[in-house]
């Protein structure tokens, strides 16, 4: 058998049973590929051990560029290319040019980190998603276990700690 | 581990399971459109097109087939503009604000609001566009590009242009903010879909599964653009009344209005998702997730920035009488009792005094009181532009130069466009789109609903 084709799915109805499940299946030695969800369950990343998203630190970084940017675009054009005499006033007026750098901070940095979002999520509008079960978009969580990479446990073992765990239905799933 | 308060009222009634949200709001999407949204969208259309013949003969003419003349050089586009920037302030402060202040009940209403809000600043940005006259140059005075004699710049100490950057900011950052929310759902009703509607959804979707992490992600997304969606709000409305306060005409030149603005339109924003939603909720049978609380909690909200600018008006008016300026006593005066006086008494029973009904219990939680008074309350705040606009232009320095603005049928015209726009654009979305985001009424579902059985003796 092939790594990443052969699956047993675990399928919750609620999301509390499916919390504990997760920490419970995870005790017993089964390594989890995924839960599936309709909806965000919190506290489902912790039990799972997946670091912390580092999608801020991209947004601030992207922030950063837009504030230099605004700024240097606005000292450039404002102060060394061409500069007007407005009312005799100061040509680089720091507090005149806030307004375009609080703007150009806050696109940048909200397109850069949804930029980083899609690409490290592998959103794409011509992706194909690989669906283990189509309820995990309607109303039930969806573990699944790959039973290849877990080849140290017995199914029958992977099996008994699901239902134990309180997963409603238990499924093979197989990819080609 | 959850635990349902039971002081709390239930954001969904009716015991909705999980399967009930994923049925409820996709069968809207899936079915054939219904009479009424035929109906509403045919009369959208005729508006559309009539509001197009003024559109077409400004583009053609030029913006002399406007009411403007010397002394009133800004009128109805303006007040239209502002209008509708402000209506679209409610769907950033139910997404965004509420999203940081963890208000649960913001996950029936924030998709339709947010949908509001993008298509508002559409209508809205159309003014200042069609007001250059020739749109087609607008670039060489609205974007940073060098005009065509050498490398003369835009005027970056200009509220004008900072209004540039700050609508088409606050338009792409809302429609990105929107359409990330809108992923989760497109794949629901993908994975319920067959055949050109499953790839056509399936291309919206993006691919999303619905992976823990991929969720885990999206949550981060979510939180980090309501914390830049905050700021970026209130810079907006903010950015907007410098249009006015920055200048030296009395009336305009105050420090007042960056709040006043920005409470101002909130209280138009959530008159027109009332508006909206009540439409909405009787037209899709979606009683059960916006509830009379939600409409209650809205109503709240409305009192609240509704007296807010109460205040602002009167601080106006008082700032003005001990400023011992004359020629802003005059300004507060002519409002008061000049010529537009009809425009500015509409303004204050609108704005004033019929939000303050919603005090009594009675009028909240009353659809159809609801119902008139959120389109009240819109009307008094499109007097409030043109009276702040129009009353402080027609009698300014010069007496010899006082004139009377009337809008031409062009300025009607035009702004009856933007109604046709908003109001096809909005048929369009509750068509094609899920109306209400489902995987967040999930997500508070089992926290917050009402259960199937009563199991309180018959109360909660």
């Amino acid at each position: 058998m092939e790594r990443d084709k052969n699956f047993v799915l675990g399928i919750y109805d609620d999301e509390d049973v499916l919390l504990s499940a997760v920490t419970k299946v995870r005790e017993s030695g089964v390594k989890i590929h995924e839960v599936y969800s309709p909806y965000p369950v919190h506290g489902l990343e912790h039990n799972l051990g997946y670091r912390r998203s580092r999608l801020p630190i991209a947004a601030f970084l992207f922030g950063l560029l837009g504030t230099t940017l605004a700024l240097t675009m606005q000292f450039y054009m404002m102060k060394y290319d061409w500069p007007l005499n407005i009312g005799g006033k100061d040509h680089a007026p720091i507090p005149n040019f806030i307004p375009v750098t609080f703007e150009l901070t806050v696109l940048l940095a909200a397109f850069g980190m949804v930029a980083v979002f899609l690409i490290s999520s592998n959103l794409k509008p011509w992706a194909q998603p690989r669906l283990f079960d189509l309820r995990s978009t309607d109303d039930k969580h969806v573990m699944a276990i790959d039973l290849v990479y877990n080849s140290a446990i017995e199914r029958d073992r992977i099996v008994e700690v699901l239902k134990s765990s309180g997963a409603s239905e238990i499924n093979n799933k197989t990819f080609e | 581990m959850q635990v349902t308060s039971p002081v709390r009222e239930p954001l969904v009634t009716g015991g909705k399971t999980y399967k009930d949200i994923t049925h409820d709001v996709s069968r809207q999407v899936e079915g054939k459109p219904s009479v009424s949204w035929l109906i509403g969208m045919a009369v959208a259309l005729g508006v559309l097109l009539l509001g197009s013949i003024a559109l077409v003969a400004t583009l053609w003419e030029g913006i002399g087939m406007w009411g403007l003349n010397k002394t009133v050089g800004w009128a109805w586009d303006i007040t239209n503009f502002v209008w509708w920037v402000g209506i679209g302030h409610a769907g950033t402060l139910i997404s965004a604000v509420l999203l940081l202040f963890r208000q649960k009940w913001r996950t029936s209403i924030n998709r339709a609001a947010e949908a509001m809000t993008i298509f508002a600043v559409i209508c809205a940005a159309m003014f200042p566009v069609i007001h250059m006259g020739r749109p087609w140059l607008g670039a060489y005075w609205a974007l940073p590009l060098p005009n065509t004699f050498g490398s003369l710049w835009v005027n970056f100490n200009s509220p004008l242009l900072w209004d540039v950057f700050a609508i088409s900011t606050y338009f792409s950052v809302s429609l990105v903010f929107w359409y990330i929310g809108l992923i989760p759902d497109f794949a629901t009703i993908r994975d319920r879909a067959t055949g050109i509607r499953k790839s056509i959804y399936g291309a919206l979707s993006m691919g999303w599964d619905g992976a823990a992490k991929t969720w885990m992600r999206y949550e981060a997304v979510s939180l980090i653009l309501a914390g830049l969606a905050t700021p970026l709000v209130l810079s907006v409305h903010t950015i907007v009344s410098f249009d006015f306060a920055t200048s030296v005409i009395p009336g305009w030149h105050t420090t007042i209005f960056p709040p006043y603005f920005v409470a101002g339109a909130i209280f138009s924003g959530f008159a027109m998702v009332l508006t909206l939603m009540i439409i909405t909720r009787h037209v899709f049978g979606l009683k059960d997730y916006i509830t009379m609380g939600h409409i209650e909690l809205m109503n709240i909200v409305i009192i609240i920035t509704g007296s807010i600018v109460g205040i602002a008006y009167i601080t106006e008016f008082f700032i003005a009488w001990y400023s011992g300026v004359e020629a802003e006593q005059y300004a507060f005066v002519n409002r008061m009792f000049g010529p537009y006086w009809w425009a500015y008494w509409s303004m204050m029973t609108c704005n004033v005094i019929s939000p303050q009904l919603f005090w009594f219990k009675k009028i909240r939680t009353s659809i159809a009181a609801t119902f008139i008074l959120s389109i009240v309350v819109n009307i008094g705040m499109w007097f409030e532009r043109f009276v702040i606009i129009v009353t402080s232009l027609h009698r300014d320095f010069l007496p010899s130069s006082w004139v009377m603005f009337y809008p031409t049928l062009s300025d009607v015209g035009i702004y009856l466009f933007t109604f046709g726009l908003f109001s096809t654009l909005f048929l369009l979305f509750a068509k094609f789109f899920p109306v209400i985001n489902m995987a967040e009424v999930k997500s508070v579902l089992k926290s917050s609903s009402e259960p199937k059985v009563n199991n309180y003796n018959g109360k909660r």
